[in-house]
């Protein structure tokens, strides 16, 4: 969880809560609530009951007002509570996005007439921007659209997008060339390739899938609505079987009264799954916005949902698994010399090198062997070079050296060395296979020892992967270490296999080979050379931070662009599996003690005897089913915090999990009515 | 129950599930075309038959050539058994000169028999020449078991292929059905039972003088005793859960069920292909205790409701025992089977889609009867009919592992097949169809006053008539409580509509799931995949079948058996 992800609003917040409320009325129309079937037909139902209601109030309908106002007051706001949680949940995105599109007006862009530095430009508002147009940003501009960094290269503050404050390198060609629309140049002049065309660029899509305008209900969710279309069929043809099965049974007992339609309509609400088809829309976008909260954005929730099923995850090495710096952890002097002299000689190499290797090696020195060298005045940095492949300092006439074990014996033989300590083979070697990397220390022709830079796990990882083996999920290590070392690495993490000196064509190939045995592949990337790869991927997440191809080629873009999200991806993923699957159990056995309130109270009048079914005791059948139909209603808002939050996630087995949920939300399920039913007929009893 | 109860019951169950698994194996061998020990003499015949008719063995159907082919085969059988009915005074062994069925009843009876129902809205002796009977009758019996077995394999299929569109050649499938499986058990059983006492000749009927003559008004000195070929249809009467009985009376009849034992052979082969089937499928899905635990869930509902049932005989009816007389209800009960044998059979019977009774349904009492009623209403999977039981009840299961998967926050999927969109309106199509039909239909009858007149005993117990009688036809049972006059022009159509779709509609959708899933790839469990294999996943299966079934029927049922009851012992 990123310590820069936006503040959360509280749903209770009135600039959340306000427009929620009139977004219930506004969604009443027909037209929108279409998109829920359950709760149109819900909607039909509660108009039915205001006409009965009319007739009542004329006489034209025996039973008494209150009865059949109170009954059509509670159907209405059955519907009303459905749009209210769906108003709710989008209003957290509608918040945010508001705030996203304010940078997006008034956008001006200085459109060069040719790619380069000093040619002329007009300025052009960025709507007017095209693809393959050039655009150059100084200092203190709004970048006006998507794009690539063709030349120069600028620091940019990103934090309209990614809540990052800390601004960003942004440069030409490499990894770090895509910049977002709505972002702003602090230092610097770019000049900028536009990808994207207005209305397509990255903020863009970020609005409307935050504000759900565009959001598309994923398979799971379609299948699941068909299980709730299907059983409210049923239910409104058990209800419309009970019509002419009380007008004979009224007949032949020749006593009673039919069952009117105010109370067949109200049975049908009742035993309609409206808990779950109204939370539905909720509990998609609330995922969306929980994963947006840890500043993930999900292109669609296909992606999300499949995140729940992955079976096999791709993760780099570097910056995932282990921290992106290596860390000195030992000095191992070879040919006769000591820890000491080799710290010391380590020590003097690394003093002006700001690398975090070099800093690690300053930091052992000092804590490990109280070494407290000052830098000498007359010391001459040698930064690391592609040609010698080495790194140091001269000073006092001496050269202090460190690097890859040929390079530092070259350059040692270069200075004339006659001899090489026989042990230094061997010695790399060792600290090779254990998945470290050797950096040689020299002082002149001298050969000291050998520093072992150790890559550093990331603390807790093995538990994570831990939770993930226990969920199913099985790990597989990718870096471009040699196998040796990868194994040494993987062996520590304890991730399930690793892929050594992994090419892009290789991750590809794994991804595929996964696929083609059935698994759900996800992974992680960055680079231009991944885009295939994420392409290939069934959830593909992109670093914020990465070039343009691969976050086009990704569902899933993590602004804060940390590895690990995809550990948080898969757990929204199966939340908003999990949080259907308990609320359909939950309102279907929620029916249960309905029957069991409403059954007998409709049929008293025709069977006197049927009064044993009465187990809750209701106190009248006017009171028992206008008690159903208020505890059909009230479960919904009270639901509402559940749907957002999702159900709380542990890693299982998936048949403990069974269990537990099915004990909460199935039993829970049938219990709570009873209990709920029968203290909102106290009340009503209370006022009769 | 006494001693000789407890022996008999347990017997049974032991016997049957020391059956199932050989017997499921066998079938699962006959149907991938595997050697048996029948192989040597019914390849040749099978062979012969495929060159007749022009079937090329190895050829593959999808899903829908598989489905045309049966719809164009049940339709024929249909027509041809329609004109048998229409002409039967024209067909030869009809010593009893028996006239031609009405077209509404023949409609009727057709439907009934083509969609391996065997409602019967005739009284066997009374209208049905031997002719029609065992070219008829018989030959759809044999047909309609075969239609039911191959659906439930292609299935099978459609969940165990991967990535293909072929779910099997549906003319194979119906030959080997036939071949190997019923003809050969049927033959066995039809001997068996002739030692026994079940008759088999084409005599006209009897007329004996009676032992002790009865007066009433007049005197009754003798009695016509019905005859006919009765063995060679009562073995695939139960076997293929057909239930059509050759006389009115049904199992009940001496010369169809003559002693305790061929009692217990019969419910015996009643339960035998559709618990094997369970068998077939785990061997064939290379998991056999995922056939266990299918069985297990139909054993335990089906041991349940047989409890229910044998209580609340054995209670017997407190107006009854007011007027002196105690002990168990024996109403339309035989003396000659034990109240455990007729509780047995009751549920049997009713639990697959057979309809064959040794009791008369109508005459349990109210709580007794719901029994029989709610395992036809719980859509026939307690065993089910041979074929129709598996195909239906793996439409539960697909329904009971997509809520359980998405319980634990997974895309459902079951043996390795994701259950998607598709799945779920085809196992909604297969499970919900008989329900829906029971709910319109009954719902319509109790608005026709003709319909309304045909009950025997209006009220509560007439309601449940009419509820029992639309049950029985949309889930294809065939078993009746018997107060309803069924043959009037409203319940022969009525009914032969409900028959007709309640048999057809899933059918399809089973097939249309078999070529849907057929064409997935097959996804490895992990240890995030649910085990549909093991006791919590047969139980949330379990209470998934009951809860979907009370919360269709339980306002119906209130009105009916549960309001009888209470009236009854209030």
């Amino acid at each position: 969880m990123s310590k820069h992800a936006p503040q959360p609003i509280s749903i209770f917040d009135p600039r959340i809560m306000r427009p929620a409320l009139v977004d219930s009325f506004k969604k009443l129309d027909p037209r929108a609530l279409w998109r829920n079937p359950v709760m149109f037909a819900v909607e039909i139902a509660s108009a039915i009951t205001l006409v009965t209601f009319v007739m009542s109030l004329t006489g034209a309908n025996k039973e008494p007002a209150w009865f059949t106002g109170l009954v059509s007051v509670w159907l209405w706001l059955t519907v009303i509570f459905a749009n209210f949680s769906e108003a709710l949940a989008e209003g957290r995105g509608k918040a945010r996005a508001a705030s996203l599109r304010k940078t997006r007006t008034n956008v001006t862009a200085k459109r060069l007439k040719k790619p380069e530095f000093g040619s002329s430009y007009e300025t052009v508002p960025a709507p007017e921007l095209r693809k393959d147009d050039y655009i150059l940003v100084e200092a203190n501009d709004l970048i006006a659209g998507d794009g690539d960094v063709i030349a120069g290269a600028a620091l940019v503050n990103e934090s309209a997008i990614t809540g990052e404050s800390a601004p960003v390198v942004r440069e030409s060609g490499g990894d770090r060339s895509a910049v977002t629309g709505g972002t702003t140049v602090i230092a610097n002049a770019i000049i900028v390739r536009i990808t994207a065309n207005p209305g397509e660029t990255f903020l863009d899509r970020m609005i409307s899938l935050i504000e759900g305008a565009k959001r598309r209900k994923t398979p799971n969710e379609v299948a699941l609505e068909v299980l709730l279309i299907a059983l409210t069929l049923v239910f409104l043809l058990v209800c419309a079987n009970l019509s002419p099965l009380s007008i004979y049974s009224v007949k032949a007992a020749g006593q009673g009264t039919p069952v009117s339609l105010t109370i067949l309509v109200a049975l049908f609400v009742c035993l309609a799954p409206t808990t779950i088809a109204a939370l539905l829309p909720a509990i998609g976008i609330a995922g969306m916005d929980r994963l947006f909260q840890k500043n993930v954005i999900a292109l669609s929730g296909r992606a999300i949902e499949a995140a729940g099923d992955v079976n096999v995850l791709l993760l780099d090495k570097t910056g995932t698994i282990t921290l992106g710096n290596r860390e000195a952890v030992a000095f191992v002097p070879v040919g006769g010399h000591t820890e000491q002299e080799v710290a010391e000689v380590a020590l003097m190499a690394s003093l002006t090198d700001e690398t975090p290797e070099g800093r690690s090696i300053v930091s052992l020195a000092k804590s490990k062997h109280g070494l407290q060298l000052a830098l000498p005045a007359d010391a001459e940095n040698i930064p690391f070079s592609a040609d010698t492949r080495l790194s140091g300092l001269n000073t006092d006439g001496k050269q202090y050296r460190k690097g890859a074990a040929d390079s530092t014996v070259a350059f040692a033989k270069g200075l004339g060395a006659q001899s090489i300590p026989a042990n230094l083979g061997e010695v790399v070697d060792k600290i090779a296979r254990a998945g470290a990397t050797p950096l040689v220390v020299s002082r002149d022709t001298e050969i000291l020892g050998v520093v072992n830079l150790k890559d550093i796990i990331k603390g807790g990882i093995q538990e994570r992967f831990q939770q993930l083996r226990s969920m199913g999920i099985r790990t597989v290590m990718i870096t471009g270490d040699n196998p040796l070392t990868a194994a040494a690495i993987a062996a520590e993490a304890q991730v399930d296999d690793f892929l050594a000196q992994a090419k892009p064509e290789d991750k590809l190939r794994l991804i595929k080979e996964n696929q083609e045995a059935g698994y759900m592949v996800a992974m992680t990337g960055d680079g231009t050379n991944d885009a295939p790869a994420l392409a290939q991927a069934d959830v593909a997440v992109a670093m914020n931070t990465g070039t343009q191809p691969a976050r086009e080629a990704a569902n899933i873009i993590d602004l804060d662009s940390n590895p690990t999200k995809l550990l948080d991806i898969v757990e929204v993923g199966k939340q908003i599996l999990m949080t259907r699957g308990n609320l359909t159990t939950f309102s279907i056995s929620n029916d249960v003690a309905k029957y069991f309130a409403i059954i007998p109270a409709m049929m008293l009048s025709i069977y006197p005897q049927l009064e044993t079914l009465n187990i809750m005791r209701l106190a009248t059948p006017l009171s028992a089913i206008l008690s159903a139909v208020i505890f059909n209603a009230v479960i919904i808002p009270l639901l509402v915090p559940l749907a957002l939050k999702g159900t709380k996630f542990r890693p299982m087995p998936a048949e403990k999990l069974l269990i537990h949920n099915l004990l909460i939300y199935g039993v829970g399920g049938m219990v709570a009515p009873f209990v709920g039913i029968k203290g909102i007929d106290l009340v009503v009893a209370s006022f009769l | 129950m006494n001693l000789y109860e407890w022996l008999e019951t347990i017997l049974f169950f032991i016997v049957l599930l020391a059956m199932v698994k050989p017997f499921g194996a066998f079938m699962a061998r006959v149907y991938q075309g595997d050697k048996t020990f029948l192989s040597p003499v019914l390849v040749p015949c099978e062979n012969l038959l495929y060159r007749v008719c022009g079937v090329e063995r190895d050829e593959e159907m999808d899903w829908k050539r598989y489905a045309v082919g049966l719809l164009l085969f049940n339709l024929l059988g249909g027509v041809a058994l329609f004109s048998i009915l229409l002409l039967q005074h024209l067909l030869p062994l009809n010593p009893q000169k028996l006239p031609a069925f009405s077209w509404h009843l023949a409609l009727n009876t057709a439907t009934s028999f083509m969609s391996n129902t065997n409602w019967q809205n005739y009284a066997g002796e009374s209208t049905t020449s031997y002719f029609t009977q065992m070219f008829g009758l018989a030959v759809q019996n044999f047909l309609s078991s075969a239609t039911g077995m191959v659906v439930a394999i292609a299935l099978i299929r459609g969940f165990v292929r991967k990535k293909t569109s072929a779910i099997g050649n549906f003319w194979v499938d119906l030959t080997r059905s036939t071949l190997y499986i019923l003809l050969p058990l049927s033959l066995v059983f039809a001997i068996f039972l002739v030692s026994q006492g079940v008759i088999q000749n084409f005599s006209p009927y009897k007329t004996v003088p009676l032992v002790q003559p009865v007066t009433g008004t007049t005197t009754v000195k003798e009695v016509t005793i019905p005859m006919g070929p009765v063995a060679s249809q009562e073995a695939i009467k139960e076997l293929g859960t057909n239930g059509g009985g050759f006389f009115n009376a049904n199992s009940a009849h001496p010369f169809e069920n003559p002693t305790p034992l061929t009692n217990m052979v019969e419910i015996f082969l009643i339960l035998l292909i559709p618990g094997a089937l369970t068998q077939t499928f785990g061997r064939m899905a290379g998991n056999p205790r995922q056939g266990w635990a299918l069985l297990a869930v139909m054993l335990a509902i089906l041991i349940f409701a047989m409890g229910v049932l044998y209580w609340a005989e054995s209670a017997g009816n407190p107006l009854v025992a007011k007027l002196g007389v105690h002990g168990i209800n024996m109403e339309g009960k035989d003396t000659r089977f034990s109240l455990a044998g007729s509780s047995l059979f009751a549920v049997a019977t009713t639990g697959t889609s057979c309809g064959a009774v040794n009791t008369m349904h109508d005459s349990l009492t109210p709580l007794g009867g719901l029994m029989p009623l709610s395992l036809i209403l719980l859509s026939e999977v307690i065993f089910g009919g041979v074929g129709t039981g598996l195909y239906t009840m793996l439409a539960f299961v697909v329904i009971a592992v997509f809520i359980a998967g998405l319980m634990i926050g997974r895309t459902p999927e079951f043996l390795g097949k994701k259950i998607e969109v598709r799945e779920m309106w085809l196992s909604m199509i297969t499970v919900l169809t008989s329900g829906i039909l029971v709910l319109v239909f009954s719902g319509i009858a109790m608005m026709v006053p003709s319909a309304v007149a045909s009950m025997a005993n209006p009220g509560t117990h007439g309601l449940s008539e009419v509820l029992y009688a639309f049950a029985s036809m949309s889930n294809n049972n065939g078993s009746a409580f018997a107060g309803l006059n069924g043959n009037t022009v409203f319940y022969n159509l009525t009914g032969a509509l409900c028959m007709s779709i309640g048999r057809f509609a899933p059918i399809v959708a089973s097939l249309a799931m078999a070529g849907s899933l057929a064409g997935k790839k097959y996804v490895p469990p992990s240890l995030g995949t649910l085990p549909t294999d093991k006791a919590p996943f047969a139980l949330w299966l379990a209470l998934v079948i009951l809860i979907v079934g009370a919360l269709t029927f339980f306002p119906a049922l209130a009105l009916g058996p549960i309001a009888e009851q209470l009236m009854m012992i209030r």
